[in-house]
């Protein structure tokens, strides 16, 4: 399991747009680049982020060898009531991790 | 280098083997430009928004102009649109113009998101023009770019 640094308000007024940040440690190898012995290191990134609000998709992002190590992204949301906020990851090499955050709704 | 070998052949071989290595180092760059570039930035273009014309404007593009590690480079992208069900951002893409690959990043959002506004850290290779494209509800497609000079490149070169 990678590590994931999330951040999420723990509460929110409803109707509020919430800020949401996202980093997962992972090397984003990026299939173009030689490794010690000459040969091309092959690809091995994350080519998929999704955040979902209680199984609704409310974000994605597709992501291309050019980000950097350890993705992260910041994105917002609005608060409209109480509930658990996933995000999964997703690429290459089987790589599927997703954890979750819960958002209090005033 | 050992005794038993006679003198003028372990030059000539450190010769050739110096003049290989060298060659080898000059060859390179080259031909990691060259092979590694997958695909045009205006075919990356075309593949995201068709043929539909696109419209500099309504997106505003943040980033360093002056690039010290080109392997992180924070890069903010909003776009001006009220977020409603009626007029809201679909979807946002950065393209590069120099990396082995055009594409950077694509988000997919909606009326929930509330603002159109991302932030991601990228790789540049290459001092370089960025391009980042909103699509918005009723199907239009708006630009900007921003210019970004790389002092240490990101690492093509392992």
């Amino acid at each position: 399991m990678a590590r994931t640094l999330i951040s999420v308000p723990k509460t929110a007024k409803a109707g509020d747009i919430v800020t949401i940040k996202v980093l997962i440690s992972h090397p984003m190898e990026t299939g173009f680049r030689p490794g010690h012995d000459g040969r091309i290191l092959p690809r091995d990134i994350i080519t998929e982020f999704t955040c979902r609000f209680d199984g609704e998709e409310v974000f994605r992002a597709e992501l291309f060898p050019a980000t950097s190590a350890n993705p992260y992204l910041t994105f917002t949301t609005r608060a409209t009531k109480s509930g658990t906020l996933s995000f999964t990851w997703r690429g290459d090499n089987g790589f599927d991790q997703t954890e979750t955050a819960a958002i209090q709704v005033t | 280098m050992s005794q038993a070998r006679p003198k003028t052949q372990s030059r000539r071989a450190l010769l050739a083997s110096g003049t290989g290595a060298a060659l080898a180092i000059a060859l390179r760059p080259v031909r990691a430009a060259a092979a590694t570039r997958t695909e045009s930035t205006t075919d990356a273009i075309r593949r995201f928004a068709g043929e539909a014309p696109i419209a500099p404007g309504r997106v505003t593009l943040d980033l360093p102009p002056l690039v010290e590690n080109g392997n992180a480079v924070t890069i903010t992208v909003s776009v001006e649109s009220p977020m409603n069900e009626a007029d809201h951002v679909r979807r946002i893409a950065l393209f590069n113009e120099k990396n082995p690959q055009p594409n950077v990043i694509t988000v997919h959002l909606g009326p929930r998101a509330g603002r159109a506004a991302i932030t991601t850290r990228i790789r540049l290779a290459d001092t370089q023009r960025i391009t980042a494209i909103a699509e918005t509800s009723d199907g239009r497609y708006w630009s900007a770019s921003a210019d970004a000079i790389v002092t240490l490149a990101a690492c093509l070169e392992g």
